[in-house]
């Protein structure tokens, strides 16, 4: 890659998926995968997940954790479509069936450095009382056709859905080249000075 | 108080006894020991427990048997021993309990109750407690008896008061909890530890681990704090079910003994231990002191020995416990202090008042009161009681004492519409009728902040009254009174104005200005400024001279007016000889000094003389100076003139020598003969100036229009003090006008916004005309104010007519109710009346004078008084919009520019300049930036003002490069084309990031598809008209395909969400709920199984290879059967083929089936016979074109799944027997017998096709009989016939399936009437509600994407002519020839071309100038042929295989009905097995639409008959009849010949095209076409076309037998309608002719192209093998 006169930007994110606070379910695995635009393409890395499935503790109350690494590098020569996290858990219900307990996304942090994000999860609710009460016994929920519907705005009013639960994600941000190809997404505050030794750095020089 | 020591003493010795005594007794009673315990204890604690307990029993023994209580106090002793474990170490007693008492007072008295439950303990108690002031005293029965009745006696007759308040309180458990908290109080430092062990205690009672850990801690002597908690905090284990058995029947002992007790003594008991701790600080209070040392204080030293070390018995272990009593009092007690029961009483007024406080009644006080909403007066008096209970609870009382509440909101009466059930069931009438929307005039246009509340706007118009100045009941002594007045009017006015006498004095200022300026300078030479001064002063008073005399003159006629006007009043009045008005003139004299006013006079003229004098000079020398320019400029031309007739005089002499010359000569004359024309006239010279004359002119003038010097000032004045004439002195015609006048009464209308808002009252028109009104009426507006109108209407006894309307002016917000003037607006009427009467009429001509001349024709007019201003609210708030009050836009006019200055104006600099200063635009409003800008620049003038009006003239520097920079950007148009998803960019990835990296080639096809939608390209149509039709489908495709990217981003719910569908009951289709419960009850594996419904799946995540093509072939009928060989081997060599062929001619076929679909192909094995079953599932992949697979793209796939039947024929090429071994060579071929072709696009949008077709064979099948091979043909023979032919079964499918995709939800607009579009949605959701699976289309959209009524296509339209002469004699054969026609056209399924999104139909006329379309289409042309062909004829809705939805024709002739196939030309009888059509949903005609309601929907098991109502439900019915619908139609339909050469041209190149194609798919074989075979067969492809298609009779093959000689051969005429090559090739592909091997093969092809009129084109392709034998 020539160094000199980069023709994309990369963007390294490294992170977790620390786990997920849902007071009712307990026996919850976790699915993620990356949403991003036309002009990107990941490099290296998992697009896609599965995690574990994890119990409660005794002690930490209501605390699921899964601690389930994400490392991924994107190249891109354009930020729209900046990549989403997009992760959605599943567990069994009373009857142990397998069904959707939460979907959720978030845009990658922009900015290099470390982020800890928490992400709302909800799930769509049945259209009508019956259903709901089917779909419950039956433990078939309705379910989004692609998880990554939420991740984009199309077509989402069309759907009602409920709150359920929060997951815990940090990521660790890194970007090169980017302010080269005249993308400024650092803090305002001038950069170190010191990392012009490598490419990588967590401030892009 | 005893010492601890004795009684520790004496406790042991006790102790030991009771032991003994213990051991006896506890076998006896093992019930009710807890509470025996208990009462032990406390006499375990005195040192005279034992004798008191035997003594104690007698006390008691006044309701019991000793024996009972004996045992009971066993249960006590025993129990006591846990309990003085718990409570070791008592000191302090006596300090504590005190405070103890104190504290809990309350529970005490609870306790003491508990105490009176059981008696015997309390008299125990208060015994022991004596005996502890006496301790040693062995022989107590006495005593304490005798203390008993004491002390019963005395709480007798002290507590029989007392009780009935404490009997209540009573609680349960009263001497275990008296003890506890006896314990409590006295270990304040282990409070918490006591109080914890409280509650626990009846939890933990008797678990023997707490028995351990009380007698280690009574060791102890005390427990830390910490042994304590863990000791109640830990969780012991219950204790076996028996015990808590016992505790039962112990309580259930204890409550009757209670019972028994309660209603003697024990209450007395209760009652007494209640006043021992009343009077607390007598003797009774070391009583109780003592009381509670007896329980416990001695207990713990005891504990320190071994009392419970030895004892450890059973009885250890069990907590005896006395049964727990809640006694209900109580109950009712306890609960008191936390629960409360408002009293239903009312509440006394003075109560929910604040002290010293009187109710205030607002009603009575004039106030308004809202309705309470009703509650009842229990539920309020609950309320109240409960809202008084809590603090504060006064506030929630009003003034008057009662519970504030706001009013009722409910309303009476429901002011909403009922809501309808909009599905059905509406009663017609009250349908809701839909118009198209019309803007409204007004919308939008409501004062910002009306809505609020806040924005309450009120407009008052104030009507005064109303004057006339003319009325047709005016008598003309009116007329003239009206003028009269107007014209004092007008003096008034100019009196007031004084207009003469400012310019007067003007003038005066102005001369003595100029005289001034004169004498200062005197004689000295003027400077030039000076004297440009001077000049503009003289100027200035010469203009105002004139004004002035103007004025003057005015004033002067205006007098002369009126007292000419008074005169002929007055003549008229004498004339007539009655008044009829009131006017009187009078006129005042001014008397004037004479001597000064004729000095004024003179020398006023002589000024002005003088200054006329002046000007007239000036003016003689100006004109004098130009007199003589101009007769300089005359004579110097004059000059030239004369010059130069000189000149041609003498050119005309010598015209013979110069030519040349004179011909410039006369150029220039003619040059010059133009000025000579024009040539200034000779000026005349200036007139001198008369001076004389001045002083006359000026002398006369003043005289006219100037009072004359010493003339008396005269003053007139106006009044309407005269008299009128009593109407009995009147003459008849007078009295009939006042009477007239008197019927009139007028009253006037307001108008705001065109609407009528109010009217004043009517008033009757008096006899002066006035009319007062005096009323103001207040406007509440909502809407912008456009116009105020008032109106004013006359009204003759009961009719009313419009007499005028006023408009009047919006006023400024500023104009307030207070300070609006009241103005006056003139108004006038051009009606015509004439009356019989005095009354002079209106635009009646009207004289005065006496000849008649001088005629006049007055209109009714007057003047309306009004005032119109915006409200004031109360409190002095203007009502006025805000929006106005800003100054921003005013009025009507200046609300909006546009209003005010026209669309037009917004261009025009000036008039916005005008608009805006009017206006007074505020210009520190930043809405207004704009304007302000516009306007600053427009006036300072150096710029010239643009010629256009800029909305956002920020935009550019907010533009981060030019528009043409961007536009120039190959990156951003890249990124622009992805966005608006053009094909080629749809899924483009990583657009570069920088411009340089973007090549050009990424625009290259993008481009050159651009281009080539202008480039025809006649390679791949062959017809240039073919292609023009191409481009132009293409057109419309993309505008449609365009419509579809923008619905596509419309989702719904399913779209997004998968949800389940709620199972149904039993049946087929989503039911309500439940199991499937006849499922289990299914056999388990059927004899005919049902196909199930499968899982749709959304065609987004799907990649290459995910999607099959199932296609289970099941059976064919009626296969083609090898002919007999014999008639060939009659012919040819017989001996040769005998070896070869002789196995085959066992066999009829051997056929197979073999399926292609995008060049894969797979075939099924061989079976046998004409009827072959194969049973076979064949998977073939499927790839969407560029690995696209959204639904667009899928429904766009062109590719055809060709199912072709074969034969295969197996020969032994001979013998091989090298290798000693015999081994047959034999090689196998296929012959084509027939195939069936199905889209790929039906079976997406069908996801599955079940059916048994109709086998596509070929007109002539060389070596193979098409022969039934059974089953007589009998009764309808024709039709038979018609259906003869091979069948095969097939199912074909998707896996998985796919969801087709939806087509547009998108309501196009229409130019129907809206109730037909209302009706036309009902019926067809009525229809599919009723039979969902039958189509019913009543609506269908046109090419220009407009909504079009269904019957409009059908109009019988002309077939081609020559069609019909082709068989002028048979119609049944012209019939049929039409019908060819029709299904030579090419199908192109709409979903095709429209990636399936909806269904276009076009007009026959666009169909046949497009020459492709769908079965509709072909539906719609056949039926509008038959029409024109005089058949009855309809169109048919239904669905069919394999089509899916279709549309079939129905004709009904010679009492049959006969149904068409348009795209094959096939017909077919009602009662036709094979008839692909399947259901039958509605019919069409021109006329109406009728849907299928029988209760079957096929063919053959329904009747045609659209006359019957039951069977079929007509749209148009007598309710809803056909209001006469255009046909969309044309007239009639031009064909154009098709060129014969054309054909023929396209024949060669297709050949061409095949041979090539043939040659390129045997790459590894020569192939050698047979030009005489091709020769041959060229010559029967016209016959077959004649024929119609139809098998040709057996003379072709015999003849092509003969010809061809010993080859064997075998071939097949392939038809098609012509539309592309493509489908061409693909067929003759699919055949597999060319898939011959052996060497020795030969080809031949023929193709035969018959035009038919209008381009339709047949193209018949002949395919042959042969192989020499």
């Amino acid at each position: 890659m020539a160094a000199s006169n980069p023709t994309v930007f990369l963007l390294t994110v490294n992170g977790q998926i620390e786990g997920a606070n849902f007071p009712e379910y307990d026996n919850l695995y976790c699915k993620y995968c990356f949403v991003y635009g036309h002009d990107w393409a990941p490099t290296s890395g998992l697009e896609e997940g599965i995690t574990q499935i994890t119990c409660k503790g005794s002690q930490s109350s209501n605390k699921l954790i899964w601690n389930f690494p994400l490392e991924t590098t994107f190249k891109s020569t354009n930020p729209s479509g900046w990549p989403q996290l997009v992760v959605s858990v599943y567990g069994p219900d009373v009857f142990g069936n397998d069904v959707v307990r939460g979907y959720g996304a978030t845009h990658i942090p922009f900015t290099p450095g470390q982020h800890s994000k928490t992400i709302p999860m909800f799930v769509p609710e049945p259209t009508w009382r019956l259903q709901k009460f089917t779909s419950w016994l039956l433990g078939r929920r309705p379910e989004y056709t692609d998880p990554k519907a939420v991740a984009q705005g199309e077509g989402r009013e069309v759907t009602r859905v409920r709150s359920q639960g929060f997951v815990n994600v940090s990521f660790h941000i890194m970007t090169k080249d980017m302010k080269k190809l005249g993308y400024d997404t650092g803090p305002s505050s001038p950069a170190n000075t010191q990392s012009v030794t490598s490419g990588w750095s967590t401030e892009d020089q | 108080m005893a010492s601890s020591g004795d009684i520790r003493e004496k406790l042991r010795k006790k102790r030991r006894a009771l032991k003994e005594t213990l051991k006896n007794r506890d076998e006896d009673d093992v019930q009710a020991l807890v509470p025996s315990t208990k009462m032990s204890k406390g006499k375990l604690q005195t040192t005279i427990k034992e004798p008191e307990t035997s003594e104690e029993d007698p006390g008691e023994t006044l309701k019991r048997t000793f024996r009972t209580q004996r045992e009971r106090k066993k249960r006590l002793l025993e129990q006591s021993s846990y309990q003085q474990h718990e409570e070791g170490g008592l000191e302090e007693i006596s300090s504590v309990q005190h405070r103890s008492e104190d504290e809990e007072s309350a529970d005490q008295a609870g306790e003491k109750s508990a105490v009176l439950s059981r008696p015997p303990t309390g008299s125990l108690k208060g015994r022991s407690s004596k005996i502890l002031h006496s301790p040693g005293s062995q022989h107590l029965d006495d005593l304490v008896t005798r203390r008993l009745q004491e002390k019963l006696n005395a709480a007798r007759s002290k507590g029989e008061s007392l009780q009935e308040q404490e009997a209540p309180l009573e609680p349960p458990s009263r001497l275990q909890g008296l003890r506890d908290r006896d314990t409590v109080t006295r270990f304040d430092r282990e409070f918490d530890l006591d109080r914890a062990r409280r509650h626990d205690d009846p939890l933990t009672l008797g678990p023997r681990i707490k028995f351990r850990e009380a007698e280690k801690r009574t060791e102890k002597d005390l427990p830390t704090s910490e042994e304590a908690f863990n000791f109640f905090t830990f969780n012991f284990e219950p204790e076996p079910q028996d015990g808590a058995q016992k505790l039962g029947r112990k309580r259930h002992k204890q409550k009757k003994t209670v019972e028994v007790d309660q209603g003697e003594e024990g209450e007395e008991e209760g009652e007494e231990e209640a006043e021992d701790k009343e009077v607390v600080g007598e003797g009774e209070d070391n009583q109780d002191e003592n009381e509670n040392q007896d329980e416990e204080a001695p207990l713990v030293q005891d504990e320190g020995e071994d009392l419970f070390v030895i004892e450890q018995s059973s009885h250890d272990f069990l907590e005896m416990k006395k049964a727990e009593y809640v006694g209900y009092r109580q109950l009712v007690q306890r609960e008191s202090e936390l629960l409360f029961t408002p009293s239903f009483r009312t509440v006394p007024t003075s109560i929910k008042l604040p002290e010293n406080m009187k109710p205030r009644y607002l009603e009575d006080e004039g106030l308004y009161v809202g309705e309470r909403p009703p509650v009842s007066l229990t539920n309020e008096n609950i309320l109240e009681n409960r809202i008084l209970k809590m603090e504060e609870g006064k506030k929630w009382f009003g003034d008057d004492g009662r519970i504030m509440a706001l009013p009722d909101p409910i309303k009476e009466s429901s002011t909403r519409p009922p809501l309808f059930n909009m599905e059905d069931d509406l009663d017609p009438a009250l349908q809701t009728v839909y118009r198209k929307a019309i803007k409204s005039k007004y919308a939008n246009l409501y004062i910002a902040g009306a809505a609020d509340p806040e924005g309450d706007y009120q407009l008052d118009v104030d009507v005064s009254g109303l004057i006339f100045s003319h009325h047709p009941l005016f008598s003309r002594e009116h007329v003239l009174g009206a003028r009269l007045a107007q014209l004092y009017d007008q003096y008034l006015t100019r009196q007031r104005n004084n207009l003469t006498g400012h310019l007067t004095d003007k003038l005066h200022g102005l001369r003595s200005a100029l005289r001034n300026m004169l004498n200062i300078h005197g004689g000295q030479s003027l400077s030039q400024a000076m004297q440009r001064r001077i000049s503009e002063y003289s100027l200035e008073v010469r203009n105002t001279r004139q004004l002035r005399d103007s004025e003057q003159e005015k004033d002067r006629t205006l007098l002369k007016n009126i007292v000419k006007m008074w005169k002929d009043m007055k003549a008229l009045r004498d004339f007539q000889k009655y008044t009829n008005t009131p006017y009187k003139l009078y006129l005042r004299r001014e008397n004037v000094d004479r001597a000064t006013d004729e000095r004024e006079y003179e020398e006023e003229i002589l000024a002005e003389i003088v200054e006329w004098e002046a000007e007239s000079e000036e003016d003689y020398q100006r004109k004098l100076a130009e007199y003589k320019e101009q007769l300089e400029e005359w004579k110097l031309w004059r000059r030239k003139q004369k010059a130069k007739k000189k000149k041609r005089k003498k050119k005309k002499k010598g015209q013979s020598q110069d030519d040349t010359e004179e011909e410039d000569e006369d150029r220039e004359a003619s040059e010059s003969e133009g000025p000579v024309e024009e040539g200034p006239s000779k000026p005349e010279p200036p007139e001198k100036p008369e001076l004389d004359s001045i002083e006359q002119q000026v002398r006369e003038k003043a005289s006219r229009i100037r009072r004359k010097p010493g003339e008396s000032v005269l003053i007139p004045e106006l009044s309407a003090s005269g008299n009128i004439t009593a109407t009995e002195l009147c003459p008849r015609a007078e009295t009939a006008r006042r009477e007239d006048v008197t019927r009139h009464s007028l009253f006037t209308k307001i108008l705001y916004n065109d609407k009528e808002v109010s009217r004043t009252d009517s008033r009757s028109l008096n006899t002066d005309f006035r009319v007062h009104f005096g009323q103001i009426f207040n406007l509440k507006i909502v809407n912008c104010p456009q116009s105020i109108n008032l109106q004013v209407f006359e009204e003759i006894g009961s009719s009313c007519s419009l007499l005028a309307q006023v408009f009047i002016p919006v006023p400024e917000p500023s104009v307030l109710a207070g300070n609006a003037p009241v103005e006056e607006f003139e108004f006038s009427s051009n009606q015509r009346v004439m009356f019989d009467h005095e009354g002079v009429g209106s635009d009646v001509p009207l004289s005065f004078e006496a000849d008649g001349s001088d005629r006049q024709t007055l209109l009714t007019s007057g003047k309306l008084s009004c005032c119109v201003s915006w409200g004031v609210g109360d409190d002095d708030v203007p009502l006025a919009p805000h929006v106005l009050q800003q100054g921003k836009h005013s009025g009507l006019a200046r609300f909006d520019p546009v209003t005010y200055i026209g669309a037009s104006g917004l261009y025009d600099m000036k008039k916005i300049g005008e608009w805006a200063t009017q206006s007074r635009l505020d210009p520190n409003d930043p809405k207004n930036a704009a304007i302000m800008q516009l306007l600053k620049v427009a006036s300072s003038g150096e710029v010239t003002a643009p010629e256009y009006f800029r909305l956002e003239q920020l935009q550019e520097e907010f533009n981060f490069v030019t528009d043409e920079e961007l536009e120039r950007s190959k990156r951003f148009r890249l990124l622009r084309l992805r966005n608006q998803e053009v094909a080629e960019f749809r899924n483009y990835k990583c657009v570069p990031a920088l411009e340089r990296e973007v090549t050009d080639k990424v625009f290259q096809d993008y481009e050159k598809r651009l281009k080539e939608g202008e480039i025809i390209d006649t390679n791949e149509h062959l017809d240039s008209h073919r292609a023009l039709v191409a481009k132009y489908l293409q057109k419309i495709r993309e505008s449609v395909i365009h419509r579809f990217i923008l619905a596509k981003h419309h989702y719904l719910l399913s779209d997004l969400v998968i949800e389940e569908e709620i199972p149904s009951i039993g049946g087929a289709g989503p039911g309500i709920l439940g199991l499937n419960l006849f499922k289990l009850a299914e056999p388990k594996r059927p004899l005919k199984p049902q196909r199930k419904e499968r899982k749709k799946v959304t065609a987004q995540n799907l990649s290459d290879g995910d999607i099959k093509l199932l296609i289970n072939i099941l059976r064919a009928y009626d296969v083609p059967v090898r002919r007999p060989q014999i008639n060939i081997l009659g012919q040819t060599s017989q001996g040769a083929i005998q070896g070869s062929d002789w196995l085959c001619n066992q066999v009829q076929v051997r056929p197979f089936v073999e399926v292609s679909f995008q060049r894969t192909v797979l075939q099924t094995t061989t079976a046998d016979g004409p009827n072959p079953c194969w049973n076979e599932e064949l998977q073939l992949p499927f790839s969407a074109p560029n690995g696209d697979y959204s639904a667009a793209s899928l429904q766009s796939v062109k590719d055809e799944v060709f199912i072709n039947i074969f034969d295969e024929m197996v020969y032994e090429t001979g013998v091989n027997d090298k290798d000693k071994g015999k081994s047959i060579h034999s090689r196998v071929e296929k012959h084509w017998l027939g195939s069936v072709k199905i889209p790929f696009s039906t079976i997406y949008s069908q996801s599955r096709i079940d059916g048994t077709f109709k086998v596509n064979t070929p007109a002539v099948l060389l070596g193979y009989s098409k022969e039934r091979s059974h089953g007589p043909t009998s009764g309808y023979d024709i039709l038979r016939g018609l259906s003869d032919g091979a069948f095969i079964t097939l199912f074909i499918t998707i896996e998985p399936q796919l969801v087709p995709g939806e087509t547009i939800r998108e309501k196009f607009d229409s130019q129907e009437d809206e109730r037909l579009l209302q009706a036309s949605e009902k019926f067809e959701r009525e229809a599919a509600q009723g039979y969902p699976d039958r189509p019913c289309i009543t609506t269908i959209i046109d090419l220009n994407g407009k909504t079009v009524f269904i019957t409009r296509y059908i109009r019988p339209l002309n077939p081609p002519q020559e069609l019909l002469d082709e068989f002028p004699n048979n119609p049944q054969e012209a019939t049929a020839l039409v019908a060819r026609f029709v299904s030579l056209i090419p199908s192109l399924p709409d979903r095709v071309s429209f990636s399936g999104v909806c269904d276009l139909w076009s007009t026959c006329d666009q169909f046949l100038t497009l020459l492709a379309g769908d079965e509709e289409e072909h539906a719609v042309l056949l039926c509008n042929y038959f029409l024109s062909m005089g058949k009855k004829a309809w169109l048919i809705i239904g669905t069919a295989i394999p089509e899916g939805p279709t549309a079939y024709v129905l004709t009904y002739e010679q009492s049959r009905y006969l149904i068409w196939n348009p795209s094959s030309g096939q017909f077919y009888g009602q009662y036709d097995t094979f008839c692909p059509l399947q259901t039958v949903g509605c019919l069409v005609n021109a006329d109406n639409v009728w849907f299928n309601i029988q209760e079957y929907t096929s063919p053959m098991t329904m009747s045609f008959d659209i006359a019957k109502a039951q069977l079929w439900k007509p749209f148009f019915s007598r309710s809803f009849s056909h209001p006469g619908l255009s046909s969309v139609q044309p007239e009639e339909l031009v064909y154009r010949r098709t060129v014969r050469a054309a054909a023929v041209e396209l024949q060669d190149r297709i050949e061409k095209i095949l041979k090539e194609r043939i040659m390129e798919w045997r790459p590894r074989h020569p192939t050698r076409w047979n030009r005489y075979c091709t020769t041959t067969l060229k010559q029967f492809l016209p016959k077959l076309e004649l024929r119609g298609g139809r098998d040709v009779a057996e003379g072709h093959r015999h003849e092509l037998q003969s010809l061809l000689g010993d080859n064997k051969i075998t071939g097949f005429p392939l038809n098609l309608p012509f539309s592309e090559i493509r489908p061409i090739v693909e067929a003759v592909y699919s055949t597999g002719v060319h898939n011959v091997h052996a060497s020795n093969v030969e080809f031949a092809l023929a193709v035969y192209v018959h035009p038919y009129p209008n381009n339709v084109l047949s193209v018949w392709v002949y395919l042959a093998s042969m192989m020499r034998t």
